[in-house]
């Protein structure tokens, strides 16, 4: 076994550790992102005047 | 003379306008060294940690667990200051803070949980128990969810804002007993590491990496929550003047 097979096995619980840093790393993505286009978004519905009366 | 001093900065800081500005600086400022000390811990502690002598490689899931663990019970006392100030002088930063703070706060306390459950069914042979740390990791998520429920719920953004400071810091009632929870009960759930009087019960090679990454993941919630505070601000300002100046200028 190469050690790169070693590291992903993790001696056996890859599956629990890895899973682990997947779901961490889809959640801080997210946590990124949202409000990155949520700005977005309502600077150009200010832009275009949605909320004036 | 440096009170006054501290007044005039804490009202400029308070300037809607002033903070908008300024928050872009102070969000890459925690940014790089957020990601930088998060991304060496976790590379450290999946790579140069050794395997721990009873959990083998599984152990490697509290470079996510703690910190984010940390980072749920951070967060809403953050949250609880925040509510106070808040409360008693009415400072909108404070409350743009609370509603900036809850969704990151709660995402943490899901990752706690949820990497605790994944280490526990190889370690403990079950997803979950009804233990006392668990719970009242549970209970937090859902004061989280009620805080976010509440501003969702309420028309009026100062009414809204009054009733998410309100459960902030009636709610923080619950981090301390997360905190002592594994001391006060008998949980499955291990003991402190961490935050014992004598040494840390941790290998330092094991343990230098999991400081970093607490630290780096700390300072990425300050910078997703100034993010959310822009969000934030924004929208409560949406009709104001200096808003539409300001996206005047900048188009």
């Amino acid at each position: 076994m190469t050690s790169w097979q070693a590291f992903w096995a993790m001696g056996g619980y890859g599956a629990f550790v890895w899973s682990s840093y997947g779901i961490a790393a889809v959640v801080l993505l997210a946590n990124v992102i949202v409000p990155l286009v949520a700005h977005r978004r309502l600077k150009r519905r200010i832009r275009n005047e949605e909320f004036d009366d | 003379m440096a009170k006054s001093a501290f007044m005039r900065w804490f009202h400029r800081f308070g300037s809607l306008p002033y903070f908008y500005g300024v928050s872009v600086p102070i969000a890459r400022a925690l940014a790089v060294p957020g990601v930088l000390l998060a991304a060496w811990g976790v590379f450290a502690g999946l790579v140069l940690a050794p395997a721990d002598y009873q959990q083998g490689d599984a152990f490697r899931i509290i470079y996510i667990h703690v910190p984010s663990a940390w980072l749920s019970m951070f967060g809403y006392t953050s949250m609880a200051v925040a509510g106070v100030v808040a409360l008693v002088w009415r400072l909108k930063l404070a409350e743009i803070y609370i509603v900036a703070a809850a969704p990151i706060g709660a995402s943490f306390t899901f990752l706690a949980l949820a990497t605790g459950s994944i280490w526990g069914k190889p370690m403990w042979g079950t997803w979950w128990v009804w233990d006392a740390r668990l719970t009242s990791e549970l209970i937090l998520l859902f004061l989280y969810l009620g805080v976010i429920a509440l501003h969702n719920a309420i028309e009026s953004p100062r009414t809204a804002a009054r009733a998410c400071a309100l459960l902030s810091v009636v709610g923080v009632i619950n981090v301390p007993i997360i905190h002592y929870s594994v001391e006060w009960w008998n949980t499955l759930h291990q003991g402190p590491t961490i935050t014992r009087f004598d040494r840390p019960a941790m290998d330092l090679d094991m343990l230098w990496p999991l400081l970093s990454a607490a630290l780096g993941f700390t300072l990425i919630f300050g910078w997703l929550t100034l993010w959310g505070m822009r969000v934030q601000l924004l929208w409560r300002e949406r009709r104001s003047r200096w808003v539409g100046r300001m996206l005047e200028n900048s188009r």
